[in-house]
């Protein structure tokens, strides 16, 4: 539990303030809502809802890289669809649909999660980061920049989705082993086979975020 | 895309069994089978009722007599985690990291893990089989790889998916449950329905009924739990052969317990036949050669299964083995 909790402050260092007060009143906060008696907002830090109509839009808000988007989602919509058709953040790609190949791999809440089975509703109150908002300004974050250093793609096809699964390991296990590492990416298939230049690249940034 | 649905997340367990009672209407938990379901079109769904809002479905508290109770909320990931969990039920935690891939262990729920679908390929193909309501299972004289070797009843071969029922039903644990009539609690071995007694659910939950939690009774003395998964790859992949071991050891001797088989049978398979192979036994190199024979002594493998008979002798042996050197 205390390594959980400083690695969550570690991680929200580097972030910016907007994105800090949000997770305060989504993350953590949520248990002192509950404690306090106020309305219980779910570790996904959605609320309760009334009920939407088929085929009909309703308006939510995502929470996304750090941004609040005010959006109208069908509910049979996934958080997939709406991160590239509405958003245009067409980093997170959509391969089987079906939470089979990782290809869609966001992280909600900081963990790495199948953005094809994800309803973009259940996201509501939850804080997205997706392939691009590991980026700062213009330059890759740690991760981003091993994969490049250590060629650890041919297609690039799987390679936002893998990672999203690094990103997410390392703001939970900054000093992971070579097992952990390869445990952590199993949910995220390369057909390439780029695998041992995968746990390189990975291996790597948790060096070179750890400096 | 997902066919149309209308979806509520209720605030209150007694909103959500309203909502549930609904024709059509369906539980989201996690989502991840759920999901899946809709997309396959294998499920008619007019309603998705998120139980997400539900406080009291999250957490793992100690119960008053020393047992825990886990919240149907509670990820997979968490429960594969918890140091509880880990330390007084080691066999539970271990089925928990044995659970498809990571992301998914994220997100998908224990209470998810024990009501979800089956990965039959006829039941989640394009055909129209028994339990989708059709007159007939493909499995017999099809692709039988994947089916299973027991209590199929001649009806229908599925193999349950779930790698942690089996360790809750072998550690002796109970489901709880909510609906229209009030709670309600069931043993997790009997929570599950064989084909003979109804081809079209997987579950014993009634219409509108919600799966809360799950408890566990405290550990027995000298209990010591394992759960093993045998599959065609080391990672995300639903078991081909498996076991849940709960034994209570006095000494060296085996003094009571409860072996349940995963990848063998339309529900989390009790092995009877094992548990009265090392029941007051030391588990001597004979006893466990003996448990291994009598773990496929009642077995009925169709024509593309057999390899699972010599898999299952050896999980037995192996994890006998395992579980003999504390």
């Amino acid at each position: 539990m205390k390594k959980k909790q400083s690695i969550a402050s570690d991680h929200r260092r580097g972030w910016s303030i907007s994105r800090r007060g949000f997770l305060a009143s989504a993350g953590t906060g949520a248990v002192a809502m509950a404690v306090s008696g106020r309305i219980f907002a779910s570790p996904m830090g959605n609320k309760e809802t009334a009920e939407m109509a088929p085929d009909v839009l309703s308006k939510i808000t995502l929470h996304v890289n750090g941004h609040p988007h005010d959006l109208l989602v069908e509910p049979r919509w996934t958080l997939l669809h709406v991160l590239r058709e509405t958003l245009g953040l067409t980093g997170t790609k959509e391969g089987c649909g079906r939470g089979e190949c990782g290809a869609c791999t966001v992280l909600i809440n900081d963990i790495p999660r199948y953005a094809c089975l994800t309803l973009a509703v259940e996201a509501e109150g939850a804080a997205v980061t997706t392939v691009e908002g590991l980026l700062d300004g213009e330059t890759l974050g740690p991760v981003q920049s091993a994969f490049v250093e250590e060629d650890a793609f041919q297609c690039g096809y799987c390679t936002p989705g893998q990672i999203m699964s690094v990103e997410g390991l390392l703001r939970k296990n900054p000093d992971p082993s070579m097992d952990e590492i390869r445990m952590a990416v199993s949910g995220n298939l390369c057909r390439c086979g780029a695998y041992s230049h995968i746990f390189k690249a990975a291996a790597s940034a948790a060096k070179n975020r750890r400096k | 895309m997902m066919p149309s649905f209308s979806y509520v997340r209720p605030g209150t367990l007694q909103e959500a069994v309203q909502h549930l009672s609904a024709k059509g209407a369906v539980v989201h938990g996690g989502g991840t089978d759920l999901l899946t379901c809709l997309r396959e079109r294998i499920v008619d769904v007019q309603k998705v009722v998120s139980i997400q809002g539900l406080k009291d479905l999250y957490g793992v508290k100690e119960t008053a007599g020393g047992g825990l109770r886990i919240g149907a909320l509670t990820t997979i990931t968490e429960v594969a985690e918890h140091p509880v969990i880990r330390e007084r039920y080691p066999g539970l935690a271990q089925g928990a990291a044995e659970v498809a891939s990571p992301p998914l262990r994220n997100q998908g729920t224990i209470g998810g893990n024990l009501c979800q679908k089956p990965r039959c390929w006829y039941f989640r193909g394009d055909f129209h089989c028994l339990r989708k309501g059709g007159d007939t299972c493909y499995a017999p004289f099809g692709e039988n790889q994947f089916h299973a070797i027991f209590g199929s009843g001649d009806i229908c071969y599925i193999v349950h998916p779930s790698d942690t029922a089996p360790c809750l039903s072998a550690l002796n644990a109970e489901i709880e449950i909510a609906g229209p009539a009030g709670r309600r609690l069931l043993p997790a071995a009997e929570f599950h329905v064989l084909p003979e007694d109804y081809v079209m659910q997987e579950t014993w939950l009634a219409p509108g009924e919600i799966l809360t939690a799950v408890r566990l009774p405290p550990p027995p003395p000298g209990l010591r739990s394992t759960y093993r998964k045998v599959r065609a790859r080391r990672s995300w992949d639903f078991a081909l052969a498996g076991v849940a071991l709960a034994l209570q050891f006095d000494g060296d001797r085996v003094a009571g317990g409860r072996v349940v088989l995963s990848g063998a049978a339309p529900v989390p398979w009790r092995s009877r036949p094992v548990e009265d192979a090392v029941i007051g036994k030391t588990l001597d190199r004979q006893t466990i050669a003996a448990a291994a024979q009598a773990v496929v002594a009642d077995a009925e493998p169709l024509a593309k299964n057999a390899y699972k008979i010599p898999l299952f002798r050896g999980v037995i042996e192996e994890e006998l083995e395992r579980i003999s050197r504390p």
